[in-house]
């Protein structure tokens, strides 16, 4: 959470420690007020947030379809059914291979490029607002773009590996090679995020602390990595990590789009399984249960977060 | 030391890095424009070219604003976000402001309940949501796609953890020259937190122009859909024939946002990143 206040401080104002005093009189009348500042959120937050949350925790025990006169409690029924489902294994490995896949990548490839704009002083706002340009586009429009790219016949990328003398694929239609370009994509449209977190995470790096391994004969620019700034980027790392791991486990745009799950479920993930229970069959009950095996893996993320969070900033 | 003499060479190999990168990042986007220009006969040719012999953006476009309507889809767009975003601002304000500096019982509460609220992903109460949707009769509507965004509880997080440096002072002065709280929250809480909205209404505007799970789920009719929807419906249609036109409605489609992302690039990453903090 360390970058997220970083990013958040530049855009709040200085603040002043004018706050620690005691409320004065007429505190009642100012009570009732805050009751009618509050009520509207609190109210949405309960139709729209916590009550759904229950809604869909209590609904995977039931056998409810959407305009179906009546339901019953079917107990662990649609969790049965659902770990008896060969469709929803499957689904489930490639969604955790696809997260397994484009978090190292996103990753990685964002720390790079962060390092390198770091390292040199021109040209860098150039070079970020560049990068970050896939992170703004509509990621629909840019999935239709690279689907074009990836044209078995026509699409840039075959057309170039042709030239090279390489094989050419039919990228999202071969069943091998459809989760790997949806991948691909995914890494594209998140590299940017993850530069931008890398940089904030750098710019805070004190300028002594290289000064004084170069003195400790820390001359190469590996050993200035690895002895300053790998340790003190440690918590923006696990931070971007945990936050791309829960983006790619919600990946379903480009699924939805360019494959719909195939070539022969080569690229079913958890979300696209539960859309097309939930509202292409209805079977709002089964869904459900989709959903709240969903919740956990990425509650169990947010978890390793707000843990490691924690030891950074305190909220009040 | 060392790093006296190689700096030339280890400047040039920044750049020839990071621009080999820059052009993987940039290739979607050059090649998109490309095909946008090119005319029917030069996109279906195994010979790869990125200038067209034969510039065709014009006909393109014309041809994507006859097959859908794209200026229609833009202003759903511009709709539904602005909409979200002012009821956003509506709903998180007054209850901000009652959490950085008011005290009522069930504070407490009300504060973890919104942190707690940040940590539900969207996906997860979908179905309830769309059921409720579906018993109020407002399925396939502006209010589908609006009502369940106006509570945005990480903009009240937000702007409640602005409120706190906001300094009492200020808030008590007020008080004294009879402002209402009510009054306090629009009138010197609102001018003083512009920065923190801006940037949280950088964050929602983005993410919610680029939606496509939600719209796809509550929209039925043609005349609702938003930009994402929008391409995705002509590219279902159009089933692999006509590219330069689809090519060219994509363009026009990320243009708003690319376009005010280039003009005020510092504010639309800061307004982003804030997801960082979800």
């Amino acid at each position: 959470m360390s970058d997220g206040s970083m990013t958040i401080g530049a855009a709040i104002a200085p603040a002043s420690r004018a706050t620690r005093r005691t409320l004065p009189a007429h505190g009642s009348r100012r009570a009732y007020s805050a009751y009618t500042l509050v009520t509207p959120a609190a109210a949405l937050m309960l139709i729209m947030l916590l009550g759904p949350l229950a809604g869909v925790i209590a609904l995977s025990f039931t056998d409810y379809q959407l305009g179906a006169p009546h339901f019953s409690w079917i107990g662990l029924s649609n969790y049965r059914d659902l770990f008896a489902d060969k469709v929803f294994w499957t689904a489930l490995r490639n969604t955790l291979a696809y997260v397994v896949i484009v978090v190292p990548g996103a990753v990685i490839a964002g720390l790079a490029i962060a390092l390198l704009i770091q390292s040199g002083t021109s040209l860098r706002s150039l070079y970020r607002t560049i990068y970050f340009l896939p992170v703004m586009a509509t990621l629909i429009a840019m999935a239709v773009v690279w689907e074009f790219m990836l044209h078995p016949q026509f699409g840039l990328v075959n057309g170039m590996l042709r030239s090279a003398g390489l094989p050419a694929f039919a990228w999202l239609q071969d069943r091998n090679t459809a989760l790997y370009a949806l991948c691909a994509i995914g890494i594209w449209q998140a590299v940017g995020f993850n530069m931008v977190l890398f940089l904030a995470g750098l710019v805070s790096i004190p300028k002594q602390l290289y000064e004084a391994a170069e003195i400790d004969g820390a001359s190469s620019g590996w050993a200035r990595f690895r002895l300053v700034t790998w340790p003190m980027l440690g918590p923006v790392t696990t931070f971007v990590v945990v936050i791309s791991g829960i983006r790619s486990f919600q990946v379903f745009d480009t699924v939805h789009v360019l494959t719909k799950g195939g070539p022969s479920k080569s690229t079913e993930v958890l979300i696209h399984t539960m859309y097309t229970e939930g509202f292409e069959f209805f079977r709002s009950g089964y869904a459900a249960a989709i959903t709240v095996v969903f919740l956990v893996f990425v509650l169990a993320l947010t978890l390793i977060k707000s843990r490691l969070a924690d030891r950074g900033v305190h909220y009040t | 030391m060392s790093n006296a003499h190689p700096i030339p060479f280890r400047a040039i190999l920044r750049h020839v890095l990071l621009i080999a990168g820059a052009a993987l990042m940039l290739a979607p986007f050059i090649w998109m424009i490309s095909t946008a220009s090119k005319p029917q006969t030069e996109i279906f040719s195994s010979e790869l070219h990125l200038i067209p012999h034969q510039f065709a953006l014009a006909e393109n476009l014309r041809e994507a604003f006859a097959k859908a309507n794209l200026l229609r889809f833009l202003l759903n767009g511009v709709i539904v976000t602005v909409s979200i975003f002012v009821l956003q601002v509506m709903v998180a304000l007054p209850a901000a402001y009652a959490l950085a500096k008011l005290r009522f019982l069930g504070r407490e509460t009300l504060f973890a309940l919104v942190l707690f609220g940040i940590l539900i992903p969207p996906q997860a109460t979908a179905i309830p949501v769309f059921l409720l949707l579906h018993k109020a009769g407002l399925l396939d509507s502006y209010a589908a796609l609006v009502l369940p965004f106006t509570i945005s509880v990480f903009g009240i997080f937000l702007m409640r953890q602005f409120f706190k440096t906001v300094p009492d002072d200020l808030v008590d002065a007020a008080r004294m020259d009879g402002i209402s709280e009510f009054g306090i929250v629009w009138r010197v809480m609102l001018p003083a937190a512009i920065p923190a909205v801006t940037a949280f209404g950088i964050f929602s505007v983005v993410a919610h122009w680029n939606d496509y799970f939600w719209p796809l789920i509550v929209l039925n009719s043609e005349h609702l859909r938003t930009p994402p929807l929008a391409v995705a419906h002509f590219r279902n249609s159009e089933a692999g024939t006509s590219y330069g036109p689809l090519m060219a409605a994509a363009m026009v489609i990320i243009a708003p946002l690319v376009i005010a992302f280039l003009f005020a690039q510092r504010r639309f990453i800061e307004g982003i990143t804030l997801t960082g903090i979800k």
